[in-house]
């Protein structure tokens, strides 16, 4: 086993080890029970737990917050589609120059931001400029599709598969779980870093962190390439998942709060938070929506996302932390410290 | 591009900014004081821009006559809001304040949504297309009223906090909260007031667009996001700034839609948003440096 990884299984404890393998266990065996339906919803809460996870990096580890996180997936999904479209690069070797761009973007954010130290609310809106400034030039950029969108054409069955990224639910949820698994563990071995622990310094105390001797503009620039790495990524799956992208829906602001809710629900700053939101609230919307066809008869437009709304209201409401602090500990699975 | 062409496009931005400063105005007031993001303000907006339409529809109400009632509608919801909701979260951390408003949010916007569906709703005034002819220049009359309006009730705003108790003790907390507690000021009461002030606000600016803009509820997130850059632009808990911000990004995204495309105008209200943040970070009218 990698010794990185075997480091991160020694930390915990045997109750805490048996609960983690068994989930990602069930995960693994999860297919031979599901149905589609029931896979293509799996496949999305493993989206978001990894770009949840990835958005944690920035906000619970480092305390920034950014409500723009659309604009890595977007910019990972476009610049893949792009190249393989047009020039039939793969998307495993075009995840390369889109993940690099899409860095790109948050080292101009972050440049921008962390040197006069923009913070808090400041960032937040800085974070939306940048993501709703890329979908009006996505949707008056002709080349890349436009407001009409793009899409990625359908591969004849016989020669889908991996490498092109085109194969059915049964790849998609793999990838999928593989994707969430790895930004899991990058997020968990990141926070037991000596970067990880900076990150926690700036988060708690800025002033006392710079006191300390460490390089806040340097950390938080770390943490943005990091985080728009895996989002981007992501991106890069859900782009080729999906086959369609459009700005007013790759880069709408909704997008970014959906990706950020998971994490805040599941418990902020937690490893564990972003995969138990992304649990609970992926799940939740699809059932709001088969619930409301079920009682009115037919679809209602809003009717869904307002029961939504509310039920967030509501656990924010009565839960200062997020569900997993609560349920960890219900579980015997906090750690010892806390118990 | 004639110069007559680009003059009667600035002063419809500025007419237009106006707008945006009262609506930004509201924002600010909760924002400066109460220190929680009201991330629903646009939908507020586009909230009251319904209820206008509606007692248009059923009553023949002016729009511009509506703003009275549905600005003091608005003063009650707010004040019951923070009293019953907001009030526990006012020492939560940020981002809970954020899922709060972004839950109240979705619920405004898709109860706007269910009860009057996605296409947009026309006021039809029997003013709505008239325009005066000042010089070379052209004018819409209804941008003009609406502006005079957003300025009226701006300026009531600004004498309340300037020449009240009220307002005074209201600033006092903005200061320094904690001293206002001590020297035995009802900072519950006063937070709840300003939550109240703030929706009056942004809800006689959604009722006087409607004469301009037609309700549609996709409009709701743009609104939030302008009246935020307005702020920002601005400086927080500068009300003058907020005004004179708003004109700024009235007349920007107005010569913008000009020189450029419409759907491309709000590049310009960003453009300006991160050349402020950039170069001054607190805002133009902001304190310290």
């Amino acid at each position: 086993m990698h010794p990185t990884l075997h480091r991160l299984l020694g930390q915990l404890d045997r109750r805490q080890r048996l609960a983690f393998l068994g989930l990602v266990g069930a995960l693994i065996l999860g297919p031979a029970f599901l149905d589609r339906y029931l896979m293509s919803i799996m496949i999305l809460v493993f989206w978001y737990a990894a770009v949840g996870q990835a958005w944690n990096i920035m906000m619970g580890f480092c305390g920034q917050l950014s409500l723009g996180h659309c604009l890595y997936s977007g910019i990972g999904g476009y610049v893949a589609a792009l190249l393989w479209v047009n020039y039939g690069i793969p998307p495993w070797l075009a995840a390369v120059p889109a993940m690099g761009i899409a860095c790109a973007c948050g080292i101009v954010i972050g440049w921008l931001a962390f040197r006069y130290d923009i913070g808090g609310v400041y960032f937040a809106l800085l974070t939306i400029a940048f993501a709703e400034m890329a979908r009006i030039a996505f949707d008056n950029w002709a080349g890349g599709g436009g407001a009409a969108g793009l899409f990625i054409p359908l591969i004849p069955a016989a020669d889908a598969g991996l490498w092109t990224l085109s194969g059915g639910p049964l790849q998609f949820y793999y990838l999928m779980l593989g994707l969430a698994i790895t930004s899991f563990v990058a997020a968990a071995a990141l926070r037991a870093s000596r970067l990880g622990h900076e990150w926690l310094a700036i988060r708690e105390e800025p002033e006392a962190a710079r006191a300390l001797g460490i390089d806040i503009y340097r950390a938080k620039l770390a943490a943005i390439i990091v985080s728009a790495a895996i989002t981007s990524l992501a991106g890069v799956f859900y782009a080729f998942y999906q086959r369609n992208l459009f700005p007013s829906d790759a880069f709408d602001v909704s997008r970014s709060i959906i990706m950020i809710m998971g994490p805040i629900v599941g418990g902020l700053g937690t490893l564990m938070g972003p995969v138990i939101g992304a649990l609970i609230l992926t799940p939740l919307g699809q059932i709001l929506i088969a619930l409301t066809e079920r009682l009115v008869g037919h679809a209602v437009p809003g009717a869904s996302l307002l029961a939504y709304g509310a039920l967030l209201m509501v656990i924010i409401s009565t839960n200062a932390n997020g569900v997993w602090p609560g349920l960890s500990r219900r579980l015997g699975l906090a750690p010892r410290a806390l118990r | 591009m004639s110069l007559t062409l680009s003059a009667s496009v600035i002063v419809q931005g500025v007419l237009t900014g106006l707008v945006y400063g009262l609506m930004a105005l509201g924002l600010s007031v909760i924002f400066g004081i109460v220190r929680v993001v009201n991330f629903a303000h646009g939908e507020f907006a586009v909230l009251a821009m319904y209820i206008a339409y509606l007692l248009f529809f059923w009553l023949k109400l002016d729009p511009f006559l509506a703003a009275l009632p549905i600005a003091a509608l608005f003063f009650g919801v707010g004040y019951l809001l923070q009293r019953a909701l907001i009030n526990s979260f006012v020492a939560r951390a940020e981002h809970d304040q954020f899922i709060l408003m972004v839950g109240l949010a979705i619920v405004l916007v898709n109860g706007c949504l269910m009860i009057f569906g996605p296409e947009a709703r026309h006021a039809e005034l029997s003013y709505s297309l008239d325009s005066w002819l000042a010089g070379p220049l052209i004018i819409d009359a209804v941008r003009v009223y609406a502006a005079i309006g957003s300025l009226v009730v701006a300026l009531m705003l600004l004498a309340f906090f300037r020449l009240t108790d009220t307002g005074t003790a209201i600033r006092a907390c903005a200061d320094n909260r904690l001293a206002a507690a001590i020297v035995g000021l009802d900072t519950r009461r006063l937070y709840a007031l300003t939550f109240g002030l703030g929706l009056a606000c942004v809800g006689a600016a959604g009722a006087m667009q409607t004469a301009i803009i037609d309700p549609n509820p996709s409009l709701a997130p743009g609104m939030t996001l302008l009246a935020f850059t307005v702020v920002i632009v601005g400086g927080l808990g500068s009300l003058i700034g907020a005004l004179f911000a708003g004109i700024l990004i009235g007349v920007a995204e107005a010569l913008s839609s000009l020189v450029m495309a419409p759907s491309m105008k709000s590049l310009a209200s960003f453009a300006v948003l991160v050349l402020v943040l950039v170069l001054r970070p607190q805002g133009l009218f902001g304190k310290g440096g």
